[in-house]
C-alpha cells in the first residue's frame, strides 16, 4: 500500500538543500537566463501566435507539475481548471469588457475555487484512485459546459478581444500581447519555483518520499495537499485564461479529458518533478501537434507512443536524463 | 412514458457492469488500472464489424470470436509492455495504457474514420418487441441486459467457487507463495488480463447494433465507468456488478425526473460517496 502513496518519481534524486541565488543552483540558474533570453530572442525568428500558446501550455504544465512532481499526486483532470479559468477570462473580458490582468486573476481564482472544491474531494484518495476521481470530476464539469448557455455551446466563445492592459497599453498587436504573455509565465514559473523551495514546499517533497512518516512528524498532510492542489488548479486557470485571450477563442476542447491528457503527456515527457522539465515538454509537444496538424489522428497516435516510450524507456524525462548526463540538478 | 429511460438505463447499466467488471478483475490481479479497457471495448464492436463484412461471420459468431481476438490481442500487450511494469509505482500503469488507448483510438480513426459505421442486430432478436405489460421492450435491448447478467454471475461464480478461482484469489493476496506452490503465476497474470480484455470486447460487440460503432465509443463509457468503480470500490467482483447495474438505473431515471443532469449524475453521486465512504460502498479502506 506504500508504493500506491508516492509518486511515480522513483527516478529523481532527492531533494537537495537550496544553494546559490534565490534557491536556484547554479546549473538551473544558468537554464533560466537561457530561457528568458530565448523568450527575449524568439519572437523575432519564429510567429509569436506560436509563441504565446507555447508559454501558456507551458505555464500550465508547470502548474500541473507542481502537484505529480513536488507532492506525487498525478490529477488526470487539469483541463477542468485550465478550460474554467479560459470560459471565465473569455466572457468577463468579452461581456464585461475587463482589462486582460483582471480577466486572468479571475480565471485563476476560479481555477482556484475549483481546485479547493475537487481538491477536497478527491485527496481523500490516494494514487491511482485519485487520478480516477480527478478525472471523473473533470468530466463533470465538462458536461456541465456543454449544457450551460454562457459557454456558447460546441461554438465556444469566439472573437475575445484582449483590452487594454490596466487600462492603458493596447493588447491587439500581437507583440504587445508578446510581452504580457510572456510576463505572466514568468511570474508563474518563478512563483512555483518560490513555492517548491519554501519550507512549504520542503514538507510537500516531505510527503512525496513517505507521507505516514511526515504525518508522524506532526504535519496535517492533508492540509499540505489541498494547498498544494488549490495553487496548482490556481495557475492551471492563469494559465487558460490567458490562453483563451491570446488565441480569441475558448471552446470546449480547453476542458475535455483530452487536454488534461496532453499536459501528463508535457510534463512526463519533459521529466517529472524538474524545474524546466514541463516547458521543453510543452515545447516538444506543441512543436510536434503544430506540424502534425494536417494529418488527421497521427497527433493522437504519436502522443500515444510518446506515453508509452516515455513510460517503458524514458521515466526521467528529456530534461530529467539530460540533468543525470550532466550530473547537475535542473 | 418513464418506462423507455428506465430500460435504456437498464442497458447503460449492463455495459457499466461489464466493463466495471473487466476493470476490477485485472485490477485485483495486476494492480494496473486498464485504461485501454475503452479502446478495447471499441475493438471489439470494430472486430464484429469487422467479421460480419470481411469474412462474413454474423453477429453469434462474433460474440465468441471477437473477445478470443481482442483477448489475444491483450496477451500480446500484457507480455510486451505491461508486465514490465509490476514493480514500479501503480501510476506508470495508468499512464502507459492510457498511452496505449490514444494509439488504438488513433489507429482506428485514420482506418475508419470519425464517423459511425452501422452494425444490424441478428435477425433472431429483431421483430415485434417483447409486450412486457406495462411497456413494450425491444427483444435486442432485453438480450443485452440478459446476456450481460448471465455473464457477471458466471465471471462472479469462476472467481468464488472454482479451483482456479481461488488460485486467483491466492495470488491477489499473497503472489510469491501461491507461486511456490508450483502455479505459473505469470502466465495466470497474462490470462487474467486477457479475460478482463475479453470481457470489455464482448461488451463491445453487445454494444454494437445499439451505439453506432464508432472509435470514440469507448471513450466516452470509460471515464463513467471509472466513476463507477470509485462508486463501488474495487474489493468486490459482485459489488462492481450490482454498482453497475444501479447507477444505469439512476442514470435513467434522472433522465426521467431532470433530464439535464443525466450527463453528470453518476460523478455527483460519486463526490457523495466519496465524503460519505471514501473506501466505496463495497470497498475496503
Amino acid at each position: 500500500m506504500a508504493s500506491a502513496t508516492t509518486a511515480p518519481v522513483d527516478t529523481l534524486p532527492p531533494a537537495t538543500p537550496q544553494s546559490g541565488l534565490f534557491g536556484f543552483t547554479r546549473a538551473q540558474g544558468l537554464a533560466l537566463l537561457v530561457m528568458v533570453a530565448a523568450i527575449v530572442a524568439l519572437p523575432f525568428f519564429v510567429y509569436p501566435q506560436f509563441l504565446m500558446k507555447l508559454l501558456c501550455f507551458a505555464l500550465f504544465a508547470c502548474a500541473f507539475n507542481l502537484l505529480i512532481g513536488y507532492v506525487g499526486l498525478l490529477s488526470f483532470g487539469h483541463a477542468a481548471y485550465f478550460g474554467m479559468g479560459s470560459y471565465v477570462s473569455a466572457y468577463a473580458s468579452q461581456s464585461w469588457g475587463l482589462s486582460p490582468e483582471l480577466c486572468v486573476l479571475i480565471g485563476g481564482a476560479v481555477g482556484a475555487g475549483l481546485g479547493l472544491v475537487f481538491g477536497w474531494i478527491a485527496i481523500r484518495r490516494a494514487g491511482i484512485y485519485f487520478a480516477m476521481i480527478t478525472l471523473a470530476l473533470a468530466q463533470m464539469v465538462y458536461f456541465f459546459c456543454v449544457q450551460v448557455p454562457f459557454t456558447r455551446g460546441e461554438d465556444g466563445i469566439q472573437g475575445i478581444p484582449r483590452n487594454r492592459l490596466l487600462g492603458l497599453v493596447d493588447l491587439g498587436p500581437d507583440m504587445n500581447m508578446y510581452w504580457f504573455v510572456a510576463g505572466v509565465f514568468l511570474l508563474g514559473f518563478l512563483l512555483i519555483h518560490r513555492i517548491i523551495h519554501s519550507p512549504f514546499g520542503q514538507v510537500l517533497t516531505a510527503i512525496r518520499e513517505n507521507e505516514p512518516r511526515a504525518t508522524s512528524l506532526g504535519y496535517r498532510v492533508d492540509d499540505y495537499k489541498l494547498l498544494a492542489f488549490v495553487l496548482s488548479a490556481g495557475l492551471a486557470g492563469v494559465a487558460g485564461a490567458t490562453k483563451a485571450l491570446t488565441v480569441h477563442i475558448a471552446t470546449l476542447i480547453d476542458v475535455n479529458w483530452p487536454m488534461s491528457g496532453e499536459v501528463v503527456l508535457m510534463t512526463l515527457l519533459g521529466g517529472l518533478g524538474t524545474l524546466f522539465g514541463p516547458v521543453v515538454g510543452a515545447g516538444v509537444v506543441m512543436t510536434m501537434e503544430t506540424y502534425l496538424a494536417p494529418f488527421g489522428a497521427w497527433v493522437t497516435i504519436s502522443q500515444g507512443v510518446i506515453f508509452v516510450a516515455c513510460v517503458l524507456a524514458f521515466r526521467a524525462g528529456i530534461v530529467g536524463e539530460l540533468a543525470r548526463l550532466l550530473r547537475v540538478k535542473l | 412514458m418513464a418506462a423507455p429511460q428506465i430500460v435504456l438505463g437498464l442497458v447503460n447499466g449492463a455495459f457499466y457492469a461489464l466493463l466495471s467488471l473487466g476493470l476490477a478483475v485485472i485490477f485485483g490481479m495486476l494492480n494496473v488500472i486498464n485504461f485501454a479497457h475503452g479502446a478495447q471495448f471499441m475493438m471489439g464492436a470494430f472486430v464484429a464489424w469487422m467479421l460480419l463484412n470481411w469474412a462474413g461471420i454474423p453477429y453469434w459468431g462474433a460474440l465468441i470470436l471477437s473477445p478470443l481476438i481482442v483477448g489475444a490481442f491483450g496477451v500480446v500487450l500484457e507480455r510486451l509492455m505491461i508486465s514490465r511494469l509490476y514493480k514500479m509505482d501503480h501510476l506508470y500503469g495508468l499512464l502507459l495504457t492510457f498511452g496505449l488507448a490514444l494509439i488504438i483510438e488513433g489507429v482506428f480513426r485514420n482506418t475508419f474514420g470519425s464517423s459511425g459505421l452501422p452494425y444490424s442486430p441478428p435477425a433472431a432478436l429483431t421483430g415485434a418487441p417483447v409486450d412486457l405489460g406495462f411497456m413494450l421492450l425491444p427483444k435486442y435491448r432485453l438480450w443485452v441486459v440478459v446476456a450481460a447478467f448471465v455473464v457477471c454471475i458466471a465471471t462472479w461464480l469462476v472467481i468464488e467457487k472454482t479451483r482456479l478461482g481461488a488460485y486467483l484469489r491466492a495470488a491477489t493476496e499473497n503472489a510469491p507463495l501461491v507461486q511456490a506452490f508450483g502455479v505459473n503465476v505469470p502466465r495466470m497474470v497474462t490470462l487474467t488480463y486477457a479475460a478482463g480484455v475479453g470481457l470489455a470486447a464482448l461488451a463491445g460487440v453487445l454494444a454494437a447494433p445499439i451505439y453506432s460503432v464508432n472509435p470514440a465509443m469507448g471513450s466516452n463509457f470509460i471515464i463513467t465507468v471509472f466513476a463507477v468503480v470509485v462508486i463501488g470500490g474495487m474489493g468486490s467482483i459482485l459489488g462492481s456488478v450490482i454498482t453497475g447495474f444501479a447507477l444505469g438505473l439512476v442514470e435513467g431515471l434522472t433522465r426521467v425526473v431532470y433530464p439535464e443532469a443525466s450527463a453528470t449524475v453518476i460523478f455527483v453521486i460519486m463526490a457523495i460517496v466519496l465524503v460519505a465512504r471514501p473506501a466505496g460502498l463495497f470497498g475496503r479502506a
